[in-house]
């Protein structure tokens, strides 16, 4: 099977909360929903302190082509629109409702023969659903399935690889939902007119890749590989090499070698929003971490406070050094547990302060080759990140640090303890790409 | 409940940090003692046969080392390098690439380790700007000062007599010595059979450095280091199979002195001088070296080519030293030449 070169074995740690099924958390007495919980331009909103809203009424409308509506998560009142604490740290508009704890939807309607739609319809109900990449990048779902013509696109993969240490939460909706994954995956083929499916889960996940392929048995156009462990096979480039062999070009998109990928949750969210016409209000996080009383796998409505998810787990079962919405490798440290979950928040990892690593702790870069060899793309980050350091911000831009996408290998393993990713980071924010 | 864990949240302030969160478990003071224990087996060999002298001379280096990167180290504002072993390590390999004959005090020789030690850790090191900038191998370059400035006491040799420090070791030449000065045929005099030669050479039962001496035991350690990925075999196995085959190329004369191709010894080539030592321990230091793998073929073969060209032709009979430290310079501008490729980069056909 081809592999990309590279990458590292982090300590999966899922054992924490793989076994607990998806459990649905209380819906919040008061939901912050953001604007933009998307890549592209935020939504505007579309409602006014004091106004009524049921659940999955739209509260944001999107602005521009790359953009995403937003909907009510709870039914009841607009109490406050206005900026709000987010997990990445920057502010960001939010409408913030008063749940009135009478659980009321729009009107939703089935429809049986969901299958047979238009492309055009299920591209339109995707839209109109707010969906957005639930893997974390948080790209338009509906944008995703509007390839320009001469970019055909021949191939739909499922990214099922998961390979953050700790989280789980597309695993469990493998294992729970698996007939509703694969109705989401033929739905995305059939709104691009595509006749091959994949779905690529790592090989960590047994029962998933067992429970999916059952799923998928009847239909011949899907197909269900079972992928080697190594972080990061879930990053797209990595995942579509896995799973079909291509190479996506530096700075290229996935549809520049005709693949779309979409995540297990994008994919549930898909099949439900076409087949009830429901928007995306709700979403699997994965509580874990060695600081949290109790991990879990919560069904969580958009817009509810991380607070109230630790309440959920027990809280913290000794202090907490670091809360973390995301996994360990991508994800982003909070300073503040007020800030709601989002489209894009796949778990919530706390850690305490043991086996924990200061940033400030590091030395020079004694060029031990580990974080070339683990490059998934095939740079030389430690030389990146020596650059960064100097101020040699255009050399290292000239050493394609534009194609770095920060997944943190190489941090991972360097003897030195360099913050390379942060330095990476900063060396693009000084140069155009 | 909320305002219970606001209130907890609020106690201690979280940190924040650029992901990744978690980090492995590898770190410079852990590669540095790694490295030092692989070396073990080889300074055993080299106490077992040279005795207290080698102790005392490898004590000295490390000694020196340790004391200079900790004091003109602080001195120049680089705090807590100690720690991290790497000072350790070149006083350790500095006294392994040492005769054992400077343990002498008639006539007094003592001072030679301790200023071979300086100029490793201060002029090659910390004058570069300490760990990870410095361009020369620090217990190489120390050696080769040395060489250049005592050049009597540095090519005394003792011979293996396994004897304690009372006992007078007698003066012998190293068998590359040999070779260089009187040829094959004294060679096979001293040790009997190529066989008997070979083993001695394996078991490091001859004159030579403290730690180059046995072959074997260097083997060990080199292959414990690869087993646990601290180094690659793309240095050690194109600079060890360089060696090979040059010099069993162009390493065979006939009776007059006259060159034979393909007649050359490999096996002596490969099992004496410092080749061992050198390919596996000093020419893999990752600092010195090249970062790209490619980059490190290229390393080890110009090793190789030079090693072989000083001990066929050159002045020295052994040219380990000078072949990596000669290749350290070329080391960035390897990284440089060789083009790394870039996940989904293709070559764009004009």
């Amino acid at each position: 099977m081809p592999m990309f070169a590279g990458g590292v074995h982090p300590p999966d740690k899922k054992k924490l909360s793989s076994s607990k099924p998806v459990t649905p958390l209380k819906s919040p007495a008061r939901a912050v929903v953001l604007l933009r919980q998307h890549i592209g331009a935020p939504a505007k909103a579309a409602v006014s302190i004091g106004d009524e809203v049921k659940i999955g009424t739209v509260v944001g409308r999107p602005e521009g082509f790359v953009s995403a509506p937003v909907h009510a998560s709870v039914s009841g009142k607009v109490i406050a629109i206005g900026e709000f604490d987010t997990a990445m740290g920057r502010p960001g508009e939010a409408v913030v409702i008063e749940n009135d704890g009478k659980e009321q939807w729009v009107e939703l309607k089935e429809t049986p023969s969901f299958m047979e739609l238009s492309p055009e319809e299920i591209k339109e109900r995707i839209k109109s659903a707010g969906i957005v990449g639930m893997g974390g990048a948080t790209f338009p779902t509906a944008v995703k399935l509007s390839p320009p013509k001469e970019k055909p696109v021949d191939v739909v993969v499922v990214n099922g690889a998961e390979c953050e240490p700790y989280l789980t939460a597309d695993h469990r909706l493998m294992i729970e939902k698996p007939e509703e994954v694969v109705s989401g995956l033929r739905l995305i083929m059939r709104s691009l007119g595509v006749k091959k499916g994949f779905v690529g889960i790592e090989d960590n996940k047994p029962d998933a890749i067992e429970k999916m392929r059952e799923a998928a048995r009847p239909y011949p156009e899907v197909e269900v590989i079972s992928m080697e462990v190594k972080y990061p096979q879930g990053a797209e480039k990595m995942l579509i090499k896995a799973v079909t062999g291509r190479e996506v070009p530096p700075r290229a998109l996935p549809m520049d070698v005709g693949v779309v990928v979409q995540n297990v949750g994008t994919t549930f969210a898909v099949y439900e929003a076409v087949r009830y016409g429901k928007p995306l209000v709700e979403r699997v996080v994965t509580l874990t971490g060695e600081g949290i009383r109790e991990p879990k796998n919560l069904m969580v409505r958009i817009g509810t406070l991380v607070t109230d998810l630790v309440n959920a787990g027990g809280g913290f079962s000794v202090e907490a050094a670091k809360v973390i919405s995301g996994g360990p490798m991508m994800g982003f440290a909070m300073s503040n547990l007020n800030v709601p979950v989002t489209k894009g928040t796949s778990g919530i990892l706390v850690l305490p302060e043991e086996g924990l690593f200061h940033a400030d702790d590091f030395k020079p870069c004694i060029r031990c080759s580990r974080c070339v060899d683990v490059c998934p793309m095939g740079l030389t980050p430690g030389h990146l990140s020596v650059l960064a350091e100097k101020g040699h911000f255009e050399e290292a831009r000239d050493h394609n640090l534009f194609d770095c996408f920060e997944c943190g290998s190489c941090a991972f393993v360097c003897p030195s303890k360099r913050p390379i990713v942060q330095l990476v980071r900063l060396a693009k924010s000084m140069v155009k790409p | 409940m909320a305002a219970a864990t606001e209130k907890g949240s609020r106690e201690r302030e979280l940190i924040v940090s650029v992901s990744p969160h978690i980090r492995g478990d590898v770190s410079v003071s852990r590669i540095m003692w790694t490295v030092s224990i692989s070396l073990m087996p080889a300074l055993v060999m080299g106490f077992y046969f040279f005795g207290l002298r080698a102790i005392g001379v490898v004590a000295l280096c490390i000694a020196s080392c340790v004391f200079f990167e900790n004091v003109i180290g602080k001195a120049m504002g680089k705090p807590g390098t100690v720690s991290d072993g790497s000072a350790f390590l070149t006083g350790l390999l500095l006294g392994m690439n040492l005769p054992s004959s400077l343990w002498s005090v008639h006539p007094f020789l003592l001072h030679v380790p301790i200023l071979g030690s300086l100029f490793a850790i201060v002029i090659t090191k910390l004058l570069f700007g300490g760990l990870g900038y410095n361009i020369f191998n620090p217990a190489l370059m120390g050696r080769a000062f040395l060489l250049v400035s005592w050049p009597r006491a540095m090519t005394t040799w003792l011979g293996p007599t396994a004897a304690l420090m009372g006992v007078d070791a007698k003066t012998t030449a190293t068998p590359l010595g040999i070779l260089k000065e009187e040829g094959m045929g004294k060679l096979m005099e001293v040790f009997g059979t190529k066989q008997s030669l070979y083993l001695h050479l394996l078991i490091g039962q001859r004159a030579g450095s403290i730690g180059e001496v046995s072959a074997l035991a260097l083997l060990i350690g080199g292959l414990y280091l690869l087993s646990k990925r601290y180094i690659t075999w793309h240095v050690p196995v194109t600079f060890l199979a360089t060696v090979g085959i040059l010099t069993w190329i162009f390493g065979g004369k006939n009776a007059a002195g006259g060159l034979v191709l393909f007649t050359g010894d490999p096996v002596l080539h490969l099992l004496s001088g410092g080749l061992m030592l050198g390919a596996f321990f000093m020419a893999t230091d990752y600092v010195t070296g090249p970062q790209l793998r490619q980059a490190q073929v290229i390393f080890g073969l110009g090793c190789g080519i030079m090693t072989v060209i000083i001990r066929l032709i050159g002045g020295f009979p052994e040219g380990v030293m000078f072949s990596i430290l000669l290749m350290n310079c070329f080391a960035p501008l390897l990284d440089r030449a060789v083009k790394s490729r870039p996940f989904g980069f293709r070559e764009v056909k004009a």
